[in-house]
């Protein structure tokens, strides 16, 4: 399993990879962001000032490191658990909890459950709940890619509760014949809802699966950030350079729940979550700045205090945001409105019309 | 004079529209050597090469699944699911996935995928060759759904799904790939608006309600009735989403009487739903209750095929059932 960073901050120079200390410590700072993010979205759930979330809380080394490979021009396809991953393409804090609300200045009109990223600006397309389907349309956009002959690559993370499903097999075995430019990334975070990786998969492993494919399936520490980009990185000028997919498994751990309808104490011990806390991703690049002299305690508590204060400003600013105008409900089915919609959006909007006069009921 | 059948209007529509637009590739199961199981791909893959005709490996998933990726990043994929029954490993693509793409992403990532089926029975098809279930995408918001009967409806229809910017499944009748044959339109740019149906032959006594290949099984019925002094109006649907009411109730308005006849299972066929359209605007023009004639509330069954399929003499049976009433 490629490791850069021990659990304790050590490291061997050798195996590092080429970042100057500006980009380790942007790395380092998205990583809080996604902490914080998390902490933000699960405590306004619980306030019911949303009305869902799933936390990534011990994953950001994966979010953050496979996401600082990428190109612009690349497509990202980022898991529900990949925040981090819509921060690095450059999407700003405001629309992420934008989404989270389903506001109208959420660019997808308030359509999609909290956490279900799309942005279509930043060449990330929107998902659904079904989890692997979006395998297959990284697969065919890395198609659509090379058939012009651009050098873009399609990222597509996902969880190893996904590598279950038939549309998992399909897009690998499709990836493979083709031999598209696409990085297929799981996060192995131990759980599918409640069911242990074990009882996914009697493999020995995620990566070993891409050896029937025929392509490389690689295993990596998901805990170590400078393991995720090294190995995405290279994953990523592979099938940049027309050498095709790779399939990379990344060993992290849910610390959360599946999302906040669930409680993990029912399926899992506290010892096993205590284990995995003391390989906690953020404590261990944060120990490694400060081996490498990158990061003083001082300056870390610095960049806590400016994501606190950001966090909080932009949570006020975007709560003032009204939902999205009931009329959008049936516009953007099909690219010309239908009659039959049409006649429902009518009948609808003169009711809206009449109990607004009436003052409401 | 050259006539054309189903199949090659299907042949003739991709080949002229891949000429057009060098964005518009085809996936699916044996379409490029083999030239598909109906041919209806035949010699495209000799001129567009293998990278726009694609032979996909056996995942309707798959096929389904990338067509939508290569729509998202600019290409206009149109796929061929080698019969309909085969379409559902692709389903939750479809359902899922390409329906709502527009929608959830509020018109940024739209996708644009023809699915090209060969749908209904007839060909000794049995369980999974024979199907018609078009409901199934009629009940997803953001699908149009195509069913034409004919070489030159197929090429309208078509192309119109092609150059649409939504997603559409069409259902071809394989039962009839071959046996009708038209003179077709020789203007490339020749396309049917979806939503229009066709009246086939005016009448004045009821109203027959069709769409894809049992359209001919209704005419030959309507030509039976007007031996017993019915005069049949019968209406091609064409398209059922979006569906052309206002031809319905027009016509409904001036016979009084209704017989809808499809394929399909009878119950939650969508014939119901053109039943309740029509009893939900036009009651008060009813002579009779509408007949719904469809195919049995079975699976389709082998050896009995040409029993299960409705037949004229069937239709006209439904058809004095209205007239009589």
């Amino acid at each position: 399993m490629l490791q850069v960073i021990r659990a304790d901050g050590e490291f061997d120079p050798k195996v590092e990879p080429d970042l100057s200390h500006e980009d380790l410590l942007r790395m380092h700072r998205y990583m809080l962001t996604v902490r914080r993010f998390n902490e933000k979205g699960m405590s306004l759930q619980r306030q019911g000032r949303i009305g869902f979330f799933m936390e990534s809380t011990g994953q950001e080394a994966c979010q953050i490191g496979m996401s600082y490979c990428l190109g612009t021009n690349d497509w990202a396809f980022p898991s529900y658990r990949d925040p981090g991953t819509c921060l690095v393409r450059g999407v700003p804090l405001s629309a992420l909890f934008d989404q989270i609300m389903g506001n109208s200045a959420d660019e997808n009109k308030g359509r999609n459950m909290p956490v279900h990223w799309g942005f279509a600006k930043w060449k990330m397309i929107s998902m659904s709940s079904p989890i692997g389907s979006k395998l297959l349309h990284a697969v065919g956009v890395a198609y659509a890619s090379k058939f012009r002959g651009e050098k873009s690559i399609a990222l597509v993370s996902f969880g190893e509760g996904a590598t279950s499903q038939g549309e998992f097999h399909a897009a690998l075995n499709f990836a493979g014949v083709w031999k598209t430019p696409v990085v297929f990334f799981c996060e192995n975070n131990q759980y599918a809802i409640s069911l242990p990786t074990r009882r996914s998969t009697a493999s020995e492993s995620i990566a070993i699966k891409a050896e029937a494919y025929g392509f490389d399936g690689v295993q990596i520490d998901g805990n170590d950030v400078l393991a995720v980009y090294k190995a995405t990185k290279s994953a990523i000028d592979k099938a940049r350079s027309g050498g095709g997919p790779t399939l990379i498994e990344a060993v992290t751990y849910r610390m959360g729940g599946h999302s906040t309808s669930d409680d993990p104490s029912i399926y899992r011990s506290q010892e096993e979550v205590e284990m995995w806390r003391r390989r906690d991703p953020i404590t261990r690049f944060t120990a490694y700045l400060m081996k490498k002299g990158a990061l003083t305690e001082q300056a870390s508590q610095k960049i806590m205090a400016e994501i606190d204060a950001e966090m909080a400003r932009v949570v006020k600013e975007r709560e003032a945001i009204p939902p999205p105008d009931p009329s959008t409900l049936f516009t953007e089915v099909y690219s010309e409105m239908p009659w039959h919609i049409r006649e429902e959006a009518e009948e609808f909007m003169a009711n809206e019309a009449d109990r607004g006069q009436k003052g409401g009921e | 004079m050259t006539l054309s059948n189903i199949v090659q209007s299907v042949n003739e529509t991709l080949r002229t529209e891949m000429r057009r637009n060098a964005n518009v590739v085809l996936l699916g199961e044996d379409i490029g050597r083999d030239g598909g199981v109906f041919r209806a791909t035949a010699g495209l893959l000799n001129e567009f090469g293998p990278q726009r005709v694609i032979d996909t490996p056996i995942a309707e998933d798959g096929i389904i699944g990338t067509a939508i990726g290569m729509s998202v990043n600019g290409l206009e994929p149109v796929v061929e699911i080698q019969f309909l029954d085969f379409i559902y490993p692709g389903f939750n693509q479809i359902v899922s996935e390409l329906a709502k793409l527009r929608y959830r992403s509020a018109g940024h990532t739209p996708a644009h995928v023809v699915i090209r089926a060969p749908s209904g029975g007839g060909i000794k098809g049995g369980l999974y060759h024979s199907q018609s279930t078009e409901v199934y995408f009629t009940h997803t918001p953001g699908l149009y759904v195509a069913t034409p009967s004919t070489p030159t409806d197929t090429m309208g229809l078509l192309r119109t799904a092609i150059r649409n910017p939504d997603p559409v499944i069409f259902f071809e009748p394989k039962r009839v790939y071959r046996t009708v044959k038209e003179e077709l339109p020789a203007d490339e740019e020749f396309a049917i608006p979806f939503g229009k149906a066709k009246v086939l032959r005016e009448g004045t006594d009821v109203t027959l309600i069709c769409w894809s290949a049992i359209v001919h099984t209704c005419k030959e019925a309507a030509e039976l009735a007007s031996k017993e002094g019915i005069s049949v109006e019968v209406i091609d649907m064409r398209t059922l989403m979006p569906f052309d009411l206002e031809t319905i109730l027009a016509s409904v308005r001036k016979t009084g009487r209704v017989v809808i006849a499809h394929e399909a299972t009878k119950i939650s066929g969508f014939g119901g739903e053109i039943a309740a359209q029509i009893a939900e605007r036009a009651i008060d023009s009813l002579q009779a209750p509408i007949v719904r004639m469809g195919g049995f509330d079975t699976p389709f069954p082998y050896a009995l095929e040409s029993t299960y399929l409705p037949n004229p003499e069937r239709v006209l049976r439904a058809i004095k059932k209205a007239a009589g009433y």
